[in-house]
């Protein structure tokens, strides 16, 4: 593509996890002065290859240069010499600190940790309109200013090559275009940038060049000009991209789950407000929406499990508004959490204790205040048969189970206490292709068998494949309803950054 | 190893690790000898020579007393709640035992059940504390249990003077004597000794039993060993953590109450300055040592005994301190975690082996698992 | 607020020790307890503040860099022996020098245990306690038994470094002070202990204060240091050597406290003696809490729990017994504060309490010597319970780092 040696080339990296292949034969180059994309669904492998060139892990086999030279990085510290830097995509601040702290931290050596840090600070600010101010606590600072300190910690250190990890996945949209602002003026410094996502929209729109990764392999190298993000979606998951389609209408007259004016006060916004909404039974409710505008606080607050919450959830007539988790759970509601290692699992606790998990008051497990394991056991077994996790038994620490398995067994789990509001928060996310399948079947069997279900995924295809009705949310409000039948991706993308009107 | 049946496969990895953990205190211990210019041989053979026969009740009795303290630690451990504070709510127990005993309210042993009652409800709200503490305002339990042990030594002390009689003969003082219709009778083992075993040993066994019962059958057990493993997926599955928080306290400072008493009903049948400390921190170290499990708390209990009774003549015998004791002890606290972790690092590598044998018809993808590699 | 306390003048802590100077000469007059600054009160009160001090700064060391370190008691211990021991052969320096280096010893135990291991930091800390005992009996009886005063739980007399005494200057403000004029009389006793027989270990604790400060927060060694214990894995991915930091850290928090040992034996008291701590690693670490982990709070800290002891042992039941007036008054003050915040259910509590200490005040003529000593303990539930949202600890304190978290 040029003359000169590529910013970063990287030549058959390969990287093994005890039993996994985490990255096997990536071949990528970044030229100078350009965005490089890099996308591929959660789990394909961005993060360890991203940590490899970084220099916090270090790769198995293959190569890398970095302007031309072959170089090692076994530490941040050699990646930071070479120019490499990083934005992780959970900042790295200490929060307790200033921002002038945060950045000359670990480079003290350059302007010392004093006033020529502070001109050389503002000045880099300046220089690429960061606006960040040093003397700031970072705890004080926004999400958007934050990325910012981030980026210019990087600068500080004389990187030429910048790694962004995911970075708008906490950004509200205006903050997405500041941050493609910022992008673009170090393009234009001569700097190179790698930008890590999944959101095809946005890689088409900032990055000049996209590689994307399949299984952990690089699979293509494309021009964003010549290319459309079906095309991209079709490389990330393969030739079989699987399409969930919802049969023919099961909705029902009935109402399972009645919200009615919904609020959560948040510490400068509301986290919620005025959310209203009816599932019937038989439906499927998809909530869609940029991550962070509410959907984890929507769902944790309809499960009681956010002290604060106002309004009303009413569950096939019986009104849960005053009753605990333990209660709601008990009148019928199952819940797939969002993140199954903190909220659905047990993971040093056995397969069968994990399956009374949340079910506490259940019989036959527990009778009058007793477990009865052998009954667990049992159901455990049935479990994992019906809903196919691969497991070699019952008393299996869940730890041990890939993602996969262990959300079958969550989805196996919830589905056996006789739900009749089945609340499903990102159900497929960081799962293999093959339960992803399996998972969606689950959501619409239940479907077929007279559940409400709420769907909340950041997935929009597995969203318009799914629901009967699609609520957009942004922050913290329902702004649009959708048929998903009739509803592009393109338009639920406008409602959900508040950019298009809404129905 | 792979090849044994699973269950079989646990329990061994179980032992392998406090075994590990005392051959390394052995080692570390020995090699304290050694720069000291000790006789180490000497000294092996005296502490782990079969104990007298006049020193079996000793260590019985001991071990009584350790394992109560151990098992109110093993409460608060099942829920990662670190209760420091044994010592301060054993020493309020007992003394408020001591008190209603002493009084004698009721007749005989009407009178030893009320006074336990009291000890249990002394402990658990001394304990309590802590745990409102903890559930309300977020305050390290760590923190706030160091602090009441010693506000526990000062109230008592001044409640002491408060109600104590003077004992003939001596400056010290102490809380009315239990008549003897209220104490708890002890009894003879072997031909030799003239020691008694604390009748309250079968008190303790029920303790731990009741332990067991409680945290391993129960719903309750299952709620609290739930919180914890993790909190978040305890409150997500409908437990309230702030509850379950302040009735761990509770039981664990309940338990607590228990550990002065073998002493109280077999021994002393009075609080004094005099009554034996510092046995909280031993329980921290034999509950880990018996990984919170009822047996294993025993045999910890047992052990921590059997090398105090058996460093007693090793200053007449070998002329060493038998303070050397208290290093193994103090050391095998930390080997004992230490070797726990590497142990269930191996044990967890051995089943996710046994998982991916288990997957090999369907092949694992590289992304699956990649997550579970971090964690 | 925790933006407030960060703002504070340059010069804070001076006007604080002179409004508390001044607080106490108004109590003086007021309740007659002559003995509240009296010259010999100042020095006792800084004879047992520095260890408390200096256990505290080595929390502070430790705690900065995210490691918990509740074997200060024990590390304390091994420091009252090293100080004898060390003391005892080789003269009052060496004496300082061991109980830097058992101290030091402790700190390393700890060390390899949280930062190379992984161990839980509670569960060290207690190991620690308990090893720290059963060594220093073990090894007094193995090198203090046949020595000249020495025993199986006491070293033989031990040399004193040396102090400095100013005596002219020390004999005028004893007459300054003599005079019982309002408040210069107290600046006179405080003056007065500052030039008579001060021990140049108290000087020495002194200075480490100001160099923990200067290093912890004024150095790019200690900004790296406190980042460990703010954002282990935010410094490691700046490619800080986290564990590093940490263990030496730690190392240092033992040497520390086993200073504060060797002053307890050398300074407090004239040889090693079997439990000479006597919980004073706790009080630190309490001190260290009350002090929001900062070095100025810390003193503060440290100043109103040895006071409080110094007040207990020097028959200050009557003493005390004034202080209650005080911090009644006190209480006053912020309820009418949190009156004017309208925080009213609040302000009438504080009242209320205000009110019975007043009744007890009247009630009775001396506090028990009992509950002076559990002032320190009570003082500190108090702020965990009340101000902990004004507390702000190192983020990552307590956590185990395992190298390769970043990211």
């Amino acid at each position: 593509m040029s003359d000169v040696a590529p910013a970063v080339r990287l030549r058959g990296i390969g990287k093994r996890f005890p039993g996994v292949i985490a990255n096997d034969d990536i071949n990528i180059d970044v030229a100078r002065g350009t965005i490089h994309a890099i996308v591929g669904e959660n789990g394909a492998g961005k993060s360890t290859l991203m940590k490899i060139l970084y220099g916090v892990q270090a790769p198995d086999s293959g190569t890398i240069d970095i302007a031309g030279t072959q170089v090692s990085l076994g530490s941040p510290a050699d990646a930071i010499k070479h120019g490499v830097g990083m934005v992780f995509q959970h900042f790295q601040l200490a929060d307790n600190f200033t921002v002038l702290e945060n950045v000359v931290l670990g480079a003290e050596k350059l302007h010392g940790i004093g006033s020529a840090a502070r001109e050389e600070i503002v000045r880099i600010s300046d220089a690429y309109g960061l606006g960040v101010e040093p003397d700031q606590l970072v705890e004080d600072l926004g999400v958007g200013a934050r990325q910012r300190v981030e980026i210019l910690k990087v600068l500080y250190r004389g990187a030429k090559v910048i790694i962004l990890d995911e970075p708008t996945a906490v950004l509200v949209p205006q903050e997405v275009d500041e941050l493609f602002g910022n992008l673009r003026e170090l393009k234009a410094e001569g700097l190179s940038v790698i930008f890590i996502s999944h959101k095809l929209d946005e890689v088409l729109s900032i990055a000049d060049e996209i590689t994307v990764i399949r299984r952990g392999t690089t699979v293509a190298t494309v021009d964003p000009a010549g290319t459309t993000s079906r095309e991209l979606a079709e490389l990330m998951v393969g030739s079989e991209l699987p399409s969930p389609s919802t049969e023919a209408s099961t909705v029902t007259e009935r109402v399972t789950l009645h919200v009615a004016d919904l609020g959560l006060p948040g510490e400068n916004r509301p986290l919620l407000e005025a959310v209203s909404f009816d599932i019937h039974a038989g439906e499927v409710l998809g909530i869609a929406g940029v991550e962070g505008n509410g959907q984890a606080e929507l769902v944790e607050a309809i499960m009681g499990m956010r002290p604060g919450a106002t309004g009303t959830v009413r569950l096939a007539g019986q009104d849960l508004t005053e009753l605990s988790t333990r209660k709601r759970r008990e009148a019928g509601i199952g819940y797939i959490p969002e993140d199954r290692h903190r909220h659905g699992l047990l993971l040093d606790a056995p397969l069968w204790e994990n399956r009374v998990l949340g079910h506490q008051t259940r019989k036959p497990w527990v009778r009058r205040g007793l477990i009865d394991r052998g009954a667990s056991r049992t159901d455990t077994q049935r479990i994992v048969e019906d809903y196919d996790v691969r497991t070699p038994g019952v008393d299996t620490l869940a730890r041990a189970l890939s993602g996969g398995n262990q959300q079958k067994l969550i989805v196996g789990r919830e589905m056996s206490g006789d739900p009749i509001l089945l609340i499903a928060a990102h159900p497929t996310r960081g799962v293999d292709v093959g339960a992803q399948a399996a998972i969606w079947g689950h959501i619409k069997e239940a479907r077929r068998q007279g559940l409400a279900v709420l769907l909340i995924s950041a997935d929009l295809d597995e969203l318009i494949g799914l629901s009967d009705r699609i609520e957009v949310i942004l922050r913290g409000r329902l702004v649009g309803s959708f048929d998903p039948g009739q509803v592009t991706p393109e338009q639920l993308g406008s409602a959900m950054t508040g950019a298009g009107g809404a129905a | 190893m792979t090849n044994l049946d699973p269950r079989l496969q646990k329990i061994g990895l179980g032992l392998l690790a406090p075994v590990l953990a005392l051959v390394l205190a052995f080692l570390i211990t020995s090699l304290v000898l050694v720069l000291a210019g000790d006789p180490v041989g000497e000294v092996w053979s005296t502490l782990l020579g079969v104990p007298a026969e006049r020193n079996v009740a000793n260590i019985l009795n001991n071990a009584t007393v350790l394992y109560l303290s151990g098992l109110a630690v093993a409460v608060g451990f099942r829920m990662n709640l670190f209760n420091i504070g044994v010592d301060g709510q054993y020493r309020v127990a007992a003394f408020v035992a001591a008190v209603v005993a002493g009084e004698a309210w009721l007749p005989g042993a009407a009178n030893t059940v009320l006074a336990i009652l009291a000890a249990m409800l002394a402990g658990a709200a001394w304990a309590g504390i802590a745990g409102v503490l903890r559930a309300k305002r977020g305050v390290s339990e760590v923190i706030s249990t160091i602090m009441l042990n010693f506000i526990a030594t000062g109230l008592v002390a001044y409640f002491l003077r408060r109600v104590a009689v003077r004992e003939e003969g001596s400056n010290d003082i102490g809380t009315k004597e239990i008549p003897e219709g209220s104490r708890i009778p002890g009894f003879q083992i072997g031909e030799g000794s003239t020691t008694e075993v604390y009748g309250f040993i079968f008190l303790a066994a029920l303790a731990g039993f009741t332990y067991w019962f409680l945290l391993n059958r129960t719903r309750f057990g299952f709620d609290l060993r739930a919180t914890g493993k993790s909190t978040t997926a305890a409150v997500a599955s409908g437990i309230s953590v702030t509850r379950m928080t302040i009735v761990a306290m509770l039981l664990s400072g309940a338990v607590a109450g228990l550990v002065g008493l073998p002493l109280l009903f077999g021994d002393s049948y009075s609080y004094g300055s005099t009554f034996q400390s510092g046995l909280g921190f031993a329980g921290i170290a034999i509950a880990l040592l018996g990984r919170n499990h009822p047996i294993g708390i025993a045999i910890g209990a047992l052990l921590f005994a059997y090398l105090d009774e058996q460093s007693n003549p090793l200053q007449i015998l070998v002329g060493v301190s038998p303070d050397i004791v208290a290093i193994t002890q103090g050391v095998i606290v930390l080997t004992v975690v230490i070797s726990y972790e590497v142990v269930r690092r191996y044990g967890v590598r051995l089943e996710q082996h046994a998982v991916a044998r288990a997957l090999e018809a369907g092949r694992p993808t590289a992304g699956d698992k990649e997550e579970e590699a971090r964690a | 607020m925790s933006a407030v306390t960060r703002r504070l003048p340059r010069l804070w802590w001076l006007g604080a020790a002179v409004l508390v100077l001044l607080a106490i000469s108004v109590l003086r007059v007021v309740t007659g307890a002559e003995d509240l600054a009296s010259s010999g009160t100042v020095r006792a009160t800084l004879i047992a503040l520095v260890p408390i001090m200096l256990a505290g700064l080595g929390g502070l060391w430790s705690e900065r860099a995210g490691v918990v370190n509740i074997g200060l008691e024990g590390m304390m211990v091994l420091g009252t022996y090293g100080a004898g021991y060390f003391g005892y052969h080789y003269g009052a320096w060496a004496g300082v020098a061991g109980a830097l280096l058992m101290g030091a010893i402790g700190g390393l135990i700890h060390a390899t245990a949280t930062v190379v291991f992984g161990v839980d930091h509670i569960i060290s800390g207690v190991a620690i306690n308990i090893i720290a005992v059963g060594a220093v009996q073990y090894l007094a009886s193995l090198t203090f038994v046949g020595l000249p005063g020495g025993g199986q739980t006491q070293s033989p007399k031990l040399d004193n470094v040396g102090s400095i005494t100013i005596g002219p200057l020390s004999d005028a403000l004893g007459e300054v002070e003599d005079q019982n004029i309002f408040f210069v009389s107290e600046l006179a006793a405080v003056a007065r202990a500052m030039v008579t027989n001060l021990s140049l270990l108290v000087v020495l604790a002194f200075v480490l204060l100001f160099v923990t400060y200067w290093v912890l927060w004024r150095t790019s060694f200690g900004l790296r240091l406190r980042s460990t214990g703010e954002s282990p894995s935010a410094a490691e991915s700046l490619g800080v050597a986290v564990l590093r930091y940490k263990f030496v850290a730690v190392l240092i928090s033992g040497a520390l406290a086993g200073l504060a040992g060797g002053f307890l034996a050398m300074v407090a008291s004239s040889n090693y003696r079997d439990g000479q701590t006597g919980g004073r690693g706790y009080i630190g670490l309490a001190a260290m809490i009350f002090g929001n982990w900062r070095p100025g709070g810390l003193l503060a800290g440290s100043g109103l729990f040895g006071y409080t002891q110094t007040l207990g042992l020097r028959q200050g039941g009557t003493s005390v017994h004034a202080l209650l007036l005080a911090v009644a008054v006190l209480a006053i003050g912020l309820a009418g504060y949190q009156l004017w915040r309208k925080q009213v259910r609040l302000a009438v509590g504080i009242l209320v309490a205000a009110a019975a200490l007043i009744t007890v005040y009247a009630a009775i003529d001396v506090v028990p010597g009992d509950f002076v000593n559990i002032t320190p303990y009570v003082v500190t539930l108090l702020v965990l319970a009340f101000a902990s949202q004004r507390l702000r600890m190192p983020a990552a304190d307590g956590q185990v780092y395992r190298r390769g978290s970043a990211g």
